[in-house]
């Protein structure tokens, strides 16, 4: 194990998961988010027993804009840096444009897009002190091509991949590295709540006519958190298999 | 007090101004060397000096000495 610091939000399932296990393999020491203390409970049963013991918990709602702030007080007491962020915590909730509740909207855009800006803001504060890092976002195909039937979802993730061009601008010469990724269908709970029909549409998109595995997302992650992708910023890669073509 | 005494020498150095301008008048953007720019090499240099994370909240709510101190204070 390296004293490299990975925060991971959302860890507790799906590619936040698989993303918290491939960096406890790549020798970091773990801060996982989760919305609630039994997720992460679960969470640390599936990691190596050693990154276990040394990882932060810290279990937060992303619409709650103080405890955001108070986790990157506790990151910066407890580690005083932090040189991986994988913005990933995020919700979908699919209805068509007429079916579209403000209180859905709000909170697709707070928790996909405020939050990771705030997380964005918090992290980029910790790596400019300990000279760099690298700041991963979880965007989607959904964010640069639309679906239909998530308008709030597709927007959120757009958002997101302007604030990741934008910070990576402003950040490059303080060393951090900005970058998003753009997952495509990938088995995750959150792609279990479509229709059958919904799932065929989706699956006659993706060209290589399977779904992707959270762990092929993370292998991508790692890359980019690591020193191989040190000149790589400011870039929006999809992992789609060839959906978005 | 040390921590004032402390926070002067910081706004001092990293304002490039006179210790003795430092004082609980001195607010942001009413002198030519506490500019946004200045802000933030200001707060990166109290952030140093005192060991501390400032939130984004309080970065912008700096701005005069006399916050600046109820500010650090809040932190240690």
């Amino acid at each position: 194990m390296t004293d490299r610091i990975a925060f991971v939000t959302g860890a507790s399932r799906g590619i936040g998961l698989a993303c918290a296990r491939g960096l406890a393999d790549d020798g970091y020491q773990l801060v996982l988010h989760s919305r609630t203390r039994a997720s992460l409970d679960e969470l640390l049963a599936k990691l190596p027993a050693a990154c276990a013991a040394g990882s932060l918990l810290l279990n937060y709602d992303m619409t709650e804009q103080e405890a955001i702030g108070r986790a990157f007080q506790v990151i910066f007491k407890r580690f005083r840096r932090l040189d991986v962020l994988v913005n990933n915590a995020g919700v979908m909730e699919p209805a068509k444009l007429g079916m579209i509740t403000h209180a859905a909207l709000s909170r697709t855009l707070e928790v996909n897009l405020a939050a990771a800006i705030l997380h964005l803001q918090g992290a980029a504060k910790l790596m400019a002190r300990s000279g760099g890092g690298s700041i991963i976002n979880i965007s989607s195909i959904v964010g640069r091509y639309g679906f239909e039937g998530q308008v709030p979802y597709a927007a959120s993730k757009a958002g997101l991949i302007g604030a990741t061009l934008a910070a990576a601008k402003e950040l490059a010469k303080q060393k951090i590295r900005v970058n998003a990724v753009a997952p495509g269908y990938i088995d995750t709970e959150i792609n279990h709540q479509h229709s059958d029909e919904v799932h065929r549409l989706n699956l006659a998109r993706v060209r290589m006519g399977r779904m992707g595995y959270p762990d092929e997302v993370a292998y991508l992650v790692r890359f980019l958190a690591s020193g191989q992708a040190a000149y790589i910023t400011g870039q929006i890669i999809g992992v789609d298999g060839g959906m978005s073509l | 007090m040390i921590t004032e005494d402390k926070l002067k020498k910081v706004f001092s150095e990293a304002l490039g101004i006179a210790y003795e301008l430092v004082n609980d008048d001195l607010k942001y953007a009413e002198l030519a060397e506490w500019d946004s720019v200045a802000h933030m090499a200001l707060i990166a240099a109290i952030e140093e000096a005192f060991d501390i994370m400032m939130d984004a909240e309080d970065v912008i709510e700096m701005s005069n000495f006399s916050r600046a101190k109820q500010i650090v204070a809040k932190y240690l």
